[in-house]
């Protein structure tokens, strides 16, 4: 076991898996010579040589769509996207190959593609550089799309993403990167597409979160345990398909749910949970499904990101208006 | 390179250029045109099935079966075609089968599964993003060092998307063994090719990224095999990528759909008719290989016969069960595709009572 950050964790899966399976290929943008921005990708050219490490064009569609390519003649590239908000350039490979092409060839092609992104606010970035589109890609069918909390999950969710027959969308909470280490296991670790962690047992009510979320929500749950209300904390870690099982029972047993997402809220993942949530276990319900989100905002620019990024205050009074409902 | 210049093996009157096919036996010469033929027969099937409402819109080849069989006939077993969605010859010659075709094209998504070692991809109809696949797949072989080349096919629409740049930039860049073609037939539906592009050719653009180009007389079919094949061997050897531009026509409306009476006068076609591909390989088996009217019409009846059993096959074809749809959307079926697969089977359950 190592003591790594996340993008460590990202940075030694790649070394131990590449070394392992040579249809590994990273590929992206700056990822090879420098490392990858973040440096997520830091060594590995150096390791395994520029033709499994690209240094590609800067053109995010030729990147995936590639990616695709390679993917159908049976690699398993990893396509880095720089930040999340240029993934757009390579919205239509997602949306009209990378997700279909398993359909459309009648199972003849796959697309065993890991399309990996930073993601989210908090570090003060540019425009472009801080948003949370996963409801986007969850809501195209043939996808799967995760997003890890933890360094070691980090490590177990990109291995089964790369070992993943279908398409995963990847998104990395970049303010999660360096913020904290953890103990992470060594050689082969997996967490399994789908599962759910449950991160703090409570009984009054579930946070359900993911992401850079994660750790809001357990200051949030620390804070009102101060106050005797002992909440639930699951992190889904794969936001589509997400862990349908572990939000069931975890609110009918507390009656009460607030799911937490820096993504605006309209349409977003917390409408899908909530919805899944009336439907399975409407009459466990005690208060009405919260949501506590970015708002329907484009997100701002660093004087007022923190005002838009949902913080354990506001989680806090979300429980408060849930347990305290009559 | 001007408009006028191209490659140009046979003429439209059939005069053929005997030392450029001289590495061609008479089986092969013979070949390419039986395939013409049968995709030219298919073809008009079926338009005709879907003016009977038996199947669906299609978009017409008509006039470009020299492009798509010297396209099919140029690839190497191994090699991989990615097609766009008026290719129907060349993907016979990858191993499709007509009636395949038929049911894709009449609806039936199980049409669309390649046939084992075939390298082909499923149709595409987003235009000019399959060229990025095709770079991908070039790239994978190159990696693996499989000595195997790609083809893909596209319209001259295509070569204003950004996945047409980013695709020749990909491949110039890494050297990777694909061949771009373009089959300019145009029209992209009503915007003629003077509308796309400012370029004098499509072929020229190839030199923006440092990639080989050739620009072919595309509806002649000795010019397009021996062209496409030439550039698939040296991007297989040598990895060098290549653009080939097709000049072609498109006689038809662009899908059944389309009314091109509406952007274009009949007479725009006269000067096309007469550099009809297949015409004009008819004039060259008459003076040179003994084609006679005898033998036009034992084959027409052959391949009539054999799209008419295709046509039989595919409207035999029991319906797809409903819950098809819920299949290969992936490799493990997740729940909520399990609980909605369930959903519609109780819901024909009930339909049934």
């Amino acid at each position: 076991m190592a003591r790594l950050s996340m993008v460590e964790a990202i940075n030694a899966t790649f070394h131990e898996l590449m070394a392992k399976d040579d249809r590994i290929v990273v590929m992206g943008e700056d990822v090879g010579v420098d490392g990858g921005v973040f440096r997520a990708t830091v060594g590995l050219i150096e390791e395994f040589g520029p033709e499994r490490v690209i240094d590609t064009p800067l053109a995010e569609s030729g990147i995936i769509g590639t990616a695709i390519g390679m993917a159908i003649y049976g690699m398993r590239p990893v396509a880095e996207i720089q930040f999340e908000g240029f993934m757009f350039k390579a919205f239509d490979q997602v949306y009209s190959h990378a997700s279909r092409m398993r359909h459309r060839s009648q199972g003849f092609y796959g697309v065993p593609l890991v399309i990996r992104a930073p993601y989210g606010a908090g570090v003060r970035a540019l425009e472009h550089h801080s948003d949370a589109p996963e409801a986007l890609f969850a809501h195209l069918p043939g996808l799967k799309v995760v997003i890890p909390s933890t360094p070691s999950d980090a490590k177990g969710l990109l291995t089964s993403s790369i070992e993943d027959p279908d398409t995963v969308i990847f998104l990395e909470p970049k303010r999660l990167y360096r913020l904290f280490r953890e103990e992470v296991p060594e050689g082969e670790y997996r967490v399994p597409l789908g599962e759910a962690r449950l991160v703090r047992e409570g009984s009054d009510v579930t946070l359900i979160t993911y992401g850079g979320m994660v750790s809001v929500c357990e200051r949030a749950a620390q804070h009102v345990a101060t106050e005797g209300v002992d909440a639930e904390v699951l992190d889904l870690r794969t936001v589509w398909p997400f862990d349908v099982d572990a939000i069931v029972s975890s609110v009918t047993k507390t009656g009460r749910a607030v799911i937490v997402h820096e993504a605006p809220r309209s349409f977003g993942v917390g409408a899908e949970i909530a919805a899944t949530i009336g439907e399975r276990c409407l009459l466990s319900l005690l208060a009405p499904i919260r949501r506590v989100t970015g708002y329907d905002v484009i997100v701002p620019l660093a004087k007022l990101e923190e005002h838009n990024y949902p913080d354990s205050d506001r989680v806090v009074r979300a429980i408060h208006e849930t347990v305290q409902f009559q | 390179m001007e408009v006028n210049e191209f490659v140009q093996v046979m003429d439209p009157e059939g005069n053929v250029d005997d030392s450029a096919i001289a590495g061609i036996s008479e089986d092969e010469i013979l070949q390419m045109y039986r395939l013409m033929v049968f995709t030219r027969l298919w073809n008009a099937k079926a338009l005709s099935l879907q003016r009977q409402g038996r199947l669906g819109t299609l978009a017409s080849v008509k006039g470009q079966e020299a492009s798509n069989v010297g396209m099919g006939l140029a690839l190497g077993p191994g090699d991989w075609f990615c097609p766009s969605f008026r290719e129907y010859g060349a993907m016979l010659i990858r191993g499709i089968k007509p009636k395949d075709l038929f049911a894709y094209w009449g609806g039936d998504e199980r049409g669309a599964r390649p046939p084992e070692g075939s390298h082909v991809l499923p149709v595409c109809i987003t235009v000019g993003s399959h060229l990025c696949h095709a770079a991908g797949i070039a790239w994978g072989a190159k990696i693996r060092k499989d000595p195997i080349a790609v083809l893909s096919s596209s319209g001259d629409g295509s070569t204003s998307e950004g996945d047409f740049h980013e695709s020749l930039n990909f491949a110039g860049v890494f050297k990777l063994p694909v061949v771009f073609a373009i089959q300019n037939n145009h029209w992209a539906i009503s915007v003629p090719v003077e509308r796309q592009t400012a370029s004098k050719t499509l072929a020229e653009k190839a030199c923006a990224y440092g990639i080989d180009m050739a620009r072919v007389d595309g509806n002649d079919v000795f010019a397009v095999f021996l062209t496409v094949k030439r550039l698939l061997d040296q991007a297989r050897s040598e990895f060098k990528p290549a653009l080939v531009e097709l000049v072609t026509y498109r006689m038809d409306d662009h899908t059944t759909s389309d009314d091109a009476g509406r952007y274009r006068k009949e007479d725009i076609l006269v000067p096309w008719k007469a550099r009809d591909p297949i015409d004009r390989m008819r004039k060259y088996l008459t003076a040179k290989h003994g084609w006679d009217d005898k033998k036009e019409s034992d084959l027409v009846a052959e391949f009539a016969a054999e799209v008419e059993e295709a046509v039989a096959d595919y409207e035999a074809l029991p319906l797809p069960d409903p819950t098809d749809m819920f299949n290969h959307m992936y490799f493990e079926e997740p729940w909520n595709l399990k609980e909605q697969r369930e959903e519609m089977q109780k819901h024909l359950v009930r339909s049934e009572r």
